[in-house]
């Protein structure tokens, strides 16, 4: 489905990119052609993007804001403009209805993914020191960094040097 | 023999492919007894490495056991003795072998020509990674051929089981060079991007070398919960401003020693410049996403030290030059040295000093890798590292 919102939002955007006028006709939006055109370049790009992730959620939900730009772009239309309403109506209607399906898209996406602000396993217990982690804290210091990854003694400040000299 | 085959941007298939062969007197063949997955293999799976071909065979994190030698490698090896690869291919004899600088070793790439136009001079030969790198068979498979296999083998004890050692090959001297290379002192305080399996290794690393203080930064919990158990004090950029952050735990002054365990992919998609890079990559104007180089050159105490461990690989756009050039950094990078440490790193897993095998998450049969690549590059099931067993 995500893949089908990337097409749909390339093919949108050329058109509200490159006829801006028939676009705005047909949604009963007078005057708002250099708006329109914006928002076919705001389609292309989050279409390409959609295309091109792996990770598709956070551009469907980036349609979904989109999609409250163009209803609220429409509902100021009607407002302004009596004798289109019927248009701008029936525009508002389709706006709504792919606004629910790309929320549910954007949903699913997240889903299969799972809810990654919560822990899907607790490694809480792996810490990788046989010895625990208090006896792993310096147990190598004694093995010899190679000259060309050292930090030019020039460099160091006097607290590097004496804390190393003691360390060793 | 079954082979993870590469076929394009997020098509890898299990495969039944021709067994490898004796091609050179310095060759030998190991039967893999187990392989990994490893991070740098997702940016061939997505295809953000140029030079993929499709057939390839993936995989550079190997061992097993050695089941035919080429003339000139009896010396070295023998049939049955127990090996991990490193995923660098080493000739042991140019002048950067012999300075211990084997991950550009100058004779091992057999596509040098192609080395040469893309990055100025050949670096080694890799297996399973790009023809940039050789274009070399990887490990991920039932058979391997090892080039220059005199010099390209980590003996191993026959004692201590697989996953303690695997990671000898790639993983383990990467972390611990990514934190070697910044020469910690025991006043230091170490911030560390990633807690993937490189950003995991070089945490203990740095707790293994005598940091003072060790953060970690990273966005999935489970990873994290891995970090903090390893001695790393954690924080989610997510939830909380890195910058704020480290700055907080340090006085103010920053980390004196910054780590990039995360490299070209990175994720942050909260920040602006992480989104003018997905654009940028989207639109091909761009091949990596360095948000965490942006990060690391901001934050760092002056007269600091950058490690990048994180694998990059082309042309990265708005580079704080400026902050690195006038702060002083040293900046220290490349792939691993892998032959420079693995002598102490065994002696570390023998003596018990460490158990890499931590870090493995998943352990499957050969024949599920397409599926776990997905798993692993989705973060899916807790997924922090995939074994396979062939």
């Amino acid at each position: 489905m995500a893949k089908g919102l990337g097409y749909l939002s390339i093919a949108l955007g050329a058109a509200e990119l490159l006829a801006p006028r028939a676009m705005c006709r047909a949604a009963g939006l007078n005057g708002m052609e250099p708006l329109v055109r914006s928002y076919g370049a705001r389609e292309i790009a989050t279409g390409v993007a959609i295309l091109t992730s792996h990770n598709r959620a956070p551009w469907i939900w980036g349609r979904v804001a989109g999609d409250m730009a163009d209803i609220a772009t429409v509902a100021t239309g009607i407002r302004q403009n009596g004798e289109k309403t019927t248009n701008a109506i029936l525009t508002l209607a389709a706006l709504a209805a792919v606004t629910a399906v790309d929320v549910m898209c954007a949903s699913g996406l997240e889903s299969e993914k799972g809810n990654r602000k919560t822990a899907v396993a607790d490694y809480s217990d792996r810490s990788g020191f046989p010895g625990g982690l208090q006896a792993a804290r310096g147990a190598a210091r004694h093995l010899k960094i190679p000259a060309d990854m050292k930090t030019p003694e020039i460099l160091k400040t006097p607290e590097m040097s004496s804390s190393a000299q003691a360390a060793s | 023999m079954r082979a993870l085959v590469w076929h394009g941007t997020a098509d890898i298939r299990c495969e039944r492919v021709p067994d490898p062969e004796i091609e050179d007197d310095r060759d030998a063949i190991i039967k893999v007894t187990s392989c990994a997955i490893c991070g740098s293999d997702l940016h061939l799976f997505d295809h953000f490495m140029p030079g993929m071909k499709s057939g390839d065979i993936m995989g550079h994190e190997t061992m097993g056991e050695v089941v035919e030698v080429g003339s000139a490698a009896k010396s070295a090896l023998k049939v049955g003795d127990r090996v991990v690869i490193p995923f660098t291919i080493i000739c042991g004899e140019c002048e950067q072998c012999k300075r211990g600088n084997f991950s550009v070793c100058e004779r091992s790439n057999r596509n040098k020509n192609l080395g040469d136009k893309v990055f100025g001079h050949t670096t080694a030969g890799l297996f399973g990674y790009t023809h940039l790198t050789g274009g070399y068979a990887g490990g991920q498979a039932e058979y391997l051929r090892v080039p220059f296999a005199d010099k390209t083998h980590i003996k191993v004890p026959d004692s201590i089981p697989d996953e303690k050692l695997l990671f000898l090959s790639d993983i383990f001297p990467t972390g611990w060079q990514g934190a070697a290379q910044c020469d910690i002192q025991p006043t230091d305080t170490v911030a560390i991007w990633g807690c993937g399996p490189v950003g995991q290794m070089t945490i203990r690393s740095a707790i293994l070398l005598g940091a003072k203080q060790v953060i970690a930064i990273d966005r999935l919990p489970e990873r994290l919960s891995m970090a903090e158990a390893g001695g790393a004090i954690t924080i989610n950029f997510e939830e909380e401003s890195v910058i704020d952050r480290l700055n907080e735990l340090t006085g103010g002054k920053g980390p004196e020693k910054c780590i990039d365990a995360v490299g070209l992919e990175a994720h942050a998609t909260g920040s602006i410049d992480s989104m003018y890079d997905r654009a940028k990559q989207a639109m091909m104007l761009e091949t990596d996403r360095p948000h965490v180089l942006r990060e690391m050159m901001y934050v760092c105490r002056p007269a600091g030290v950058l490690s990048i461990p994180g694998v990059y690989g082309g042309l990265l756009d708005k580079i704080p030059l400026g902050a690195v050039m006038n702060k002083g950094l040293t900046i220290r990078t490349g792939q691993t040295h892998v032959n420079r440490w693995t002598d102490d790193l065994l002696t570390l897993v023998v003596e018990n000093q460490i158990d890499p095998s931590f870090v493995i998450t998943h352990t499957e049969p050969l024949e599920r890798g397409p599926e776990m690549y997905k798993t692993f590059r989705d973060k899916q099931d807790g997924c922090v590292k995939v074994v396979l067993k062939p």
